[in-house]
């Protein structure tokens, strides 16, 4: 028997915040009185140290959760809201992750289908017996206050790993269709999309694009419309999952939820995110049509076997939309973002010029949490060092790699800042303690004050330590955020 | 181990600049106004000075990165002019060099001169800096007080001390330093506060609010140091000798997870106390140190500084300092000339500080302020960086027949 090419693993990333739209309406509707009738549910939102970087390698690590990082051979990031235009997205994702060298890594964008067209690619190259490929779609959407996207949007990550074996969903096959629909667009350099009338997206793009593709897509496949049991249309505009699944001839009860009350249109991560959703509550059988959508359109096909249920305990979509804490400053997120300009004062003037030599050389320590473990005594720490911090022992160059980022923490020593800068104020940091050794001063993201104390419990995660503003360069670290 | 410095070399003079916001003065001039006092002081002629240390910590709003400044403010005789800095024990630095140099016998007579602008900043606080390219890629570049107020948290848990104990024992530890800046004209703050106006003053760093900080402001203090044999011969009578100077640097071992340390103290005041003492001959520190100036850059930090220099027990300084035990009238006062709390923290400068009001309480020239009870040993402490990774630096000052 050959092995099954498909899905073997998934994960997902949600931000912890959650916009509620109605305060985003109380502000605007002044202006834009017409979004009255979105003006419901919530929206999920980065912190100011997520971009689709640092939420893609929360995704790609819960994807990759219990697997041998060594197994890997591709990791690719598909996203249209990449923060480098010029330097290897995934290459910082493959560093955090801490895969081999030997690991290809490529970017995905263009389009708000570039997950899907990446997945495609991946299944077809896992046929040829490729080794597993990362395959991660993170996006965090950019809107011009009072606009509808401002409303019907959100901040997202999914990761699939794609290749032979005990596949969770089996791939069917696929199909494309590519027409340059211009529905929206938005030029090299520039923050925002620009749109065309969305009664036309709707009918012309959306719905008669879609449905002769999904109709084609399972006449090539030899499937009939009433056998897809998930059908999963990454579109959140209201009804309009529901009119192609009717068109197409797919059962109503098949139409999966877009998220689009609890979460929001996550973009070019959504169909992969919506696909992870439909995963974690599949039956082996069960027949998933995936579809995605931007200037034509791809069909996947799917089939579950029920192996989800055996894959160890992970954060997935599930996981992440129960993480979600109401958020109700909108001026705080428009600051975020970079749509309100605020005076930060003299004290975020501090240079924060990153030599490329010292991110190079110390590219584990920083970008993958790697200590360092004595191999003569055992004992970690963090940084490695040539001399070991030991004072029992002080041996020379006997450290080895010990990768930190897995592995739970609880607070020593903690503060909240109002003094030094941040962009959310106060700044908690303190001292933690890893489980199984080492220590390091950390800086804590996304937490309030009753979740902070002496013996608080902490998982690490990969943020932005920084921006260069002077010259354009984002510094990534690592944050203890709350376990819970 | 080495015999130490105890009695070997003596303070000649001492000066020190009035502290506070000196739009006024440059560098070099606040240099000028404590060589002043201290030059008259030791009754001597700038061509005398054989060698000279500067201690300066922020290079880049201060003077720059040589000892040439001090050699032109003070138009020194082209002697050898060293700049040191160590955080914020840069001042003691100074001062370690030049008893060092005439201890060695190199020098006879010997400048130590502490300064520092805080005032050109353009914002309150210390200015924000690197520790060096690898260390912004990990490090947390958080603020001073929010570096130290770690300290009340794990001194919280360590010694199950409730948040509100602690708050008003840190508030009780500024109430007493304003009520001593009160009667210091060198001072910046001059003004007594009350435990409320502590008690609701604005949080900067969890738990330090307003008052729990030290200000920060301009000043230099100056000192210059000889053999005793050549203080005699110059005339001088009542001699105040270096009994013991000593610095700790961390090398680490706070990081290292179960090695020991918890956060609530510091590992280098403990080991520098334990070697001033010895050095010092002091056997009973509580009992036999008269007074202290500690590094009181926060509350937090002058309380479980009580505890490092073995003045209070383990765990119990907060109860020490809630009953007066460093009050001015208390049994070992502490910054009886309102410290760091009411002088600001320009940092090069306050080591010297300390150890001038240690030498003019040690002489009975305090004035207002002057202890009732003769002091004959006196202690000064500084601590820079920050608890989980420091430099601390401890001189002990005395009478020559102490």
């Amino acid at each position: 028997m050959t092995a099954e090419t498909g899905i073997l693993g998934f994960g997902a990333y949600v931000p912890r915040k959650r916009l509620q739209r109605s305060v985003i309406h109380a502000t605007n509707k002044w202006f834009a009185g017409g979004l009255g009738g979105l003006a419901k549910g919530e929206r999920a939102i980065a912190n100011w140290d997520e971009d689709a970087i640092t939420m893609a390698v929360e995704a790609g690590r819960d994807a990759l959760t219990q697997v041998d990082r060594a197994s890997i051979g591709t990791v690719s990031l598909a996203s249209t809201t990449l923060p480098f235009t010029d330097r290897l997205n995934a290459g910082v994702v493959k560093e955090a992750l801490v895969l081999e060298d030997g690991t290809a890594a490529l970017d995905a964008t263009g389009s708000l289908r570039a997950a899907t067209s990446q997945l495609i690619q991946a299944l077809a190259a896992a046929k040829g017996g490729a080794a597993p490929h990362l395959a991660i779609a993170s996006e965090m959407r950019l809107s011009r206050p009072a606009s509808e996207g401002e409303m019907v949007q959100g901040d997202a990550a999914a990761g699939l790993l794609i290749g032979q074996g005990d596949v969770v969903a089996r791939f069917l096959g696929s199909h494309s269709t590519t027409i340059d629909f211009v529905d929206h667009y938005r030029s090299n350099g520039q923050d925002f999309d620009y749109s065309w009338e969305s009664r036309w997206i709707r009918d012309e793009g959306y719905t008669g694009m879609t449905v002769k593709a999904v109709k084609d897509a399972l006449a090539v496949l030899g499937v009939a419309a009433g056998e897809i049991d998930r059908f999963i249309m990454p579109i959140t505009l209201r009804g309009v999952a529901d009119g192609v699944a009717k068109k197409a001839g797919i059962k109503a009860e098949a139409v999966a939820d877009t998220l689009a009350a609890s979460l929001g249109d996550s973009g070019v991560a959504h169909p992969i995110l919506l696909l992870v959703a439909a995963l974690e509550q599949a039956q082996a059988g069960e027949k998933i049509l995936l579809t995605g959508f931007g200037q034509g359109v791809d069909v996947l096909l799917f089939e579950a076997t029920g192996k989800a249920a055996t894959l160890p305990a992970r954060r997935g979509v599930k996981g992440s939309l129960a993480r979600g804490v109401k958020d109700e400053n909108y001026a705080r997120w428009l600051f975020h973002r970079g749509n309100l300009a605020l005076d930060k004062g003299m004290r975020a003037e501090n240079d924060e010029k990153q030599p490329g030599t010292t991110l190079w050389r110390n590219r584990k320590t920083v970008l993958g949490l790697v200590g360092g473990r004595c191999t003569k005594t055992g004992t970690v720490q963090f940084p490695r060092s040539d001399i070991s911090v030991n004072p029992n022992d002080h041996a020379y160059h006997t450290q080895e790699d010990y990768p930190l980022a897995d592995r739970k923490a609880r607070v020593v020593t903690y503060t909240a800042d109002a003094l030094t800068y941040s962009p959310a104020p106060p700044s908690y940091y303190g001292m933690i303690d890893f489980d199984g050794g080492g220590r390091m001063i950390a800086e804590f993201a996304d937490c309030s004050p009753e979740e902070v104390e002496v013996g608080a419990e902490m998982m690490m995660m990969f943020r932005i330590k920084a921006v260069d503003e002077r010259r354009d360069f984002t510094k990534y670290f690592w944050k203890a955020v709350p376990v819970g | 181990m080495a015999s130490g410095i105890r009695d070997k070399v003596a303070i000649l003079g001492m000066g020190c600049a009035k502290f506070g916001e000196r739009w006024d003065k440059d560098a070099d001039q606040l240099m000028v106004e404590a060589y002043e006092e201290a030059v008259a002081d030791a009754g001597i002629d700038t061509s005398q000075i054989d060698a000279a240390w500067l201690g300066v910590a922020f290079d880049a709003v201060n003077i720059g990165p040589s000892g040439i400044p001090l050699a032109v403010a003070l138009r020194l005789n082209n002697c050898g002019v060293t700049k040191v800095e160590n955080y914020c024990a840069s001042g003691t630095e100074s001062f370690r060099g030049a008893v060092y140099a005439v201890a060695s016998g190199a020098a006879d007579i010997a400048l130590a001169l502490g300064v520092e602008k805080l005032k050109d900043t353009g914002y309150g606080g210390l200015p924000v800096r690197s520790r060096g390219t690898t260390s912004d890629m990990i490090g947390v570049t958080g603020s001073a007080p929010g570096n130290f107020a770690q300290l009340a948290s794990a001194y919280r848990a360590t010694h199950g001390v409730s948040k509100d104990d602690l708050k008003r024992a840190m508030a009780h530890v500024s109430v007493k330093s304003h009520a001593n800046g009160a009667k210091n004209p060198k001072a910046h703050l001059q003004k007594a506060i009350d435990l409320d106006t502590v008690l609701n003053a604005p949080m900067i760093a969890e738990p330090l609010g307003l008052f729990d900080c030290c200000g920060v402001s301009d000043g230099a203090a100056c000192a210059i140091v000889t053999t005793p044999e050549i203080a005699r011969s110059l005339g001088k009578k009542d001699l105040v000798t270096v009994k013991a100077l000593q610095i700790a640097s961390s090398n680490g071992w706070e990081m290292q997870q179960g090695g020991g340390w918890n956060g609530s103290y510091f590992h280098t005041t403990r080991v520098a106390a334990q070697k001033a003492y010895k050095e010092a001959g002091v056997t009973d520190p509580r009992n036999q140190i008269s007074l202290t100036e500690v590094h009181d850059c926060f509350s937090i930090t002058e309380l479980v500084t009580m505890e490092d220099l073995y003045l209070s027990k383990e765990g119990e300084a907060w109860k020490d300092v809630l009953n007066g035990f460093f009050d001015a009238d208390g049994q070992v006062p502490c910054q009886i000339d309102g410290g760091l709390k009411c002088f600001g923290h320009p940092i090069g400068a306050s080591g010297l500080r300390m150890i001038y009001e240690n030498y003019l309480q040690l002489l009975g020239r305090a004035g207002a302020r002057q202890r009732q009870t003769p002091p004959s040993l006196a202690l000064s402490h500084n601590l820079g960086g920050m608890p989980s990774q420091n430099v601390s630096a401890i001189a002990i000052v005395g009478l020559a027949d102490a």
